[in-house]
């Protein structure tokens, strides 16, 4: 497996004032080109600083993060994030938003037609086009989150970035993510690092599952091949052996040798 | 300071006034006047019925207070007709210091314009640098608290020893009187920018004037909206302060000029002008800044 992305010997320790708070201790993993990586872990456990490290929002206290071999260490849209809460501009309509992007991207690379129809392209392959002219405001979380799936996917990303993507919505809307998610992956074959909190979540749609530790000082305690062709039907996988064994890994891990305990 | 009331207010009064003359011009169904007008008329009455009624009374009980001999201020049956043809005719001329209260209202707009503009213009600035900057709000924030309850007339003869010139010295007051609210309100706005809102102008690689006019200005909006309406009352209550100074025709000076020569009548008359022009200078900028910060204010 070559090493698309790849997180080195990464820890991070965050200062505030005399407090010193260790998260990540020595993290090291790689995603190859086209893989779906998750990254699994309790509450609090630094999946989110990691994600953030990823995107360059925040800096490493030591090691690197590299892409195609280059040092990374500020954000850009070659990593493209799609926020914990959606992160929409509430003045900007759910087409302004995506557009926002594609003009930064592309600017003086693309016209201003190309980049209006790779605009409404995004929106469509997250069938929001119909919703193109309502603001955050006056869409629904879920609808929230395909806008800001539109509006990372409008990068062009090298890697895209998931932050909980689906951890605010109902089961339903969830699942309904979660296809069209898959739809895209394999579609487009993008890169992808999600961060989840959710077993099924993680089983069904990575190529690979990264457990993390509880905190402070988490670090990478498993990693876990899910070796299930693809395209995956949620329905058919219920009573799949390898998906029931992958998912009994992943809750052995979360639940027996590293079960949640509330930090004081 | 946070977002007061004055938006929630604010709000509900744009969404109805508009719609009722709007929509009287234009009927589209057969069943339009049973079914939208007569409700919606309604709704007009009942907002501005009320109101009147009170007006009425207040002006009973005034001219009962007031109409017995040894009185000291006029009722108003006296200064409808002692001050008649100021309260019928806004705009007549009869003189170069005889002309009706709508000219001079409008020479004071004309300066509470520049002042108001100044302050909205230099307070949106200050505001904007001093919100990127902890220290500054820290070290600022408690000064201009201090500075903002000073009042106009308080600031005019520094204004004066400064300026030695009336002129820019009214518009000073009038600025400076303004000024703070939208500064501290502008301040605040910057500094409560959601972290989420950085994260993707860091992704997109906003540059400054980018970041500044597609993330600060409209998420900011709505705190500075609040700073321009409460900076648009207090510039309209320097006024007279202001206009002590210059002299001419404004309308602050035209109640220190009657106050001189004993017009009481005049003065009061004066009066319900500045309240109703305030009113509605307030009521402007509430409305634009319902319209630029629509969307902005929910998550
Ligand atoms: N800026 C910061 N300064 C200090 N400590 C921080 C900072 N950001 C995060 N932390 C701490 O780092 C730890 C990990 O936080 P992080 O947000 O990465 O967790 P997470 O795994 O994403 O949790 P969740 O599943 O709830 O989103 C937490 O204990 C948090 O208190
Ligand atoms: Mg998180």
């Amino acid at each position: 497996m070559t090493a698309y992305l790849k997180i080195d010997h990464v820890d991070k320790v965050f200062i505030r004032g005399s407090r010193e708070t260790e998260v990540l201790k020595n993290v090291t993993m790689s995603v190859a080109r086209g893989e779906f990586v998750s990254i699994i872990g309790h509450s609090g456990c630094g999946k989110t600083t990691l994600l953030n490290i990823v995107a360059g929002l925040t800096p490493v206290t030591t090691g690197a993060v590299l892409l195609e071999n280059q040092e990374v260490n500020e954000p850009g849209p070659d990593r493209a994030v799609v926020f914990q809460n959606h992160s929409l501009l509430p003045w900007l309509t759910a087409y302004d938003n995506v557009r926002l992007a594609v003009d930064k991207v592309f600017s003086g690379k693309r016209s201003r037609a190309e980049r209006h129809q790779w605009t409404m392209h995004n929106l469509e392959l997250v069938q929001m086009a119909h919703a193109k002219d309502k603001r955050p405001t006056e869409i629904s979380g879920g609808m929230k989150q395909r806008v800001g799936l539109a509006r990372a996917l409008a990068m062009e990303p090298k890697v895209l970035l998931l932050d909980e993507p689906f951890g605010a919505l109902d089961a339903l809307t969830r699942a309904h993510l979660q296809d069209s998610v898959m739809a895209i992956h394999t579609k487009l074959g993008n890169t992808v690092m999600m961060i989840t909190h959710d077993v099924d979540e993680a089983v069904l749609l990575s190529d690979r599952i990264v457990m993390m530790t509880n905190g402070p000082a988490a670090y990478i305690g498993e990693v876990l091949d899910v070796p299930l062709a693809r395209p995956r039907r949620r329905l058919e996988l219920s009573s799949n052996a390898t998906y029931l064994r992958c998912r009994q890994r992943v809750l052995e891990f979360l639940y027996e040798r590293h079960s949640f305990v509330e930090a004081a | 300071m946070a977002m007061p009331a004055l938006t929630a207010e604010a709000e509900t009064a744009a969404a109805t006034t508009p719609a009722a003359e709007v929509l009287v011009f234009k009927p589209r169904t057969p069943g339009f006047i049973q079914a939208r007008l007569i409700p919606m008329l309604g709704d007009a009455a009942a907002k501005v019925i009320p109101p009147l009624v009170m007006l009425t009374l207040l002006l009973v009980v005034w001219e009962l207070l007031c109409n017995k001999p040894g009185a000291t201020l006029p009722p108003p049956t006296k200064i409808w007709t002692e001050a008649y043809d100021l309260i019928v005719d806004p705009f007549f001329v009869a003189g170069p210091q005889d002309i009706g209260l709508g000219w001079r209202v409008l020479t004071s707009l004309q300066r509470v314009a520049i002042g108001y503009g100044l302050a909205g213009f230099i307070g949106i600035l200050i505001g904007t640098i001093i919100g990127q900057s902890v220290w500054a709000m820290r070290g600022l924030d408690p000064i201009f608290q201090v500075l903002r309850t000073i009042s106009p007339l308080a600031w005019l003869p520094i204004s004066l020893a400064a300026f030695r010139d009336s002129q820019p010295s009214a518009i000073f007051v009038i600025f400076i009187t303004a000024v703070w609210p939208i500064i501290i309100n502008t301040a605040v706005g910057i500094r409560n920018i959601p972290q989420d809102y950085r994260n993707v102008a860091a992704v997109l690689r906003l540059n400054h004037l980018e970041f500044f006019w597609k993330i600060m200005i409209p998420s900011a909006a709505p705190y500075i909206f609040t700073g321009l309406r409460i900076g648009i009352g207090l510039s309209w209550l320097a006024i007279v302060a202001a206009e002590m100074l210059t002299g001419g025709v404004g309308i602050g000076f035209f109640i220190w000029d009657a106050w001189n020569s004993s017009r009481i009548p005049d003065i009061v008359v004066a009066l319900a002008y500045i309240g109703m022009v305030g009113f509605v200078l307030d009521r402007i900028v509430a409305a634009v800044g319902n319209v630029v910060t629509r969307g902005t204010t929910a998550t």
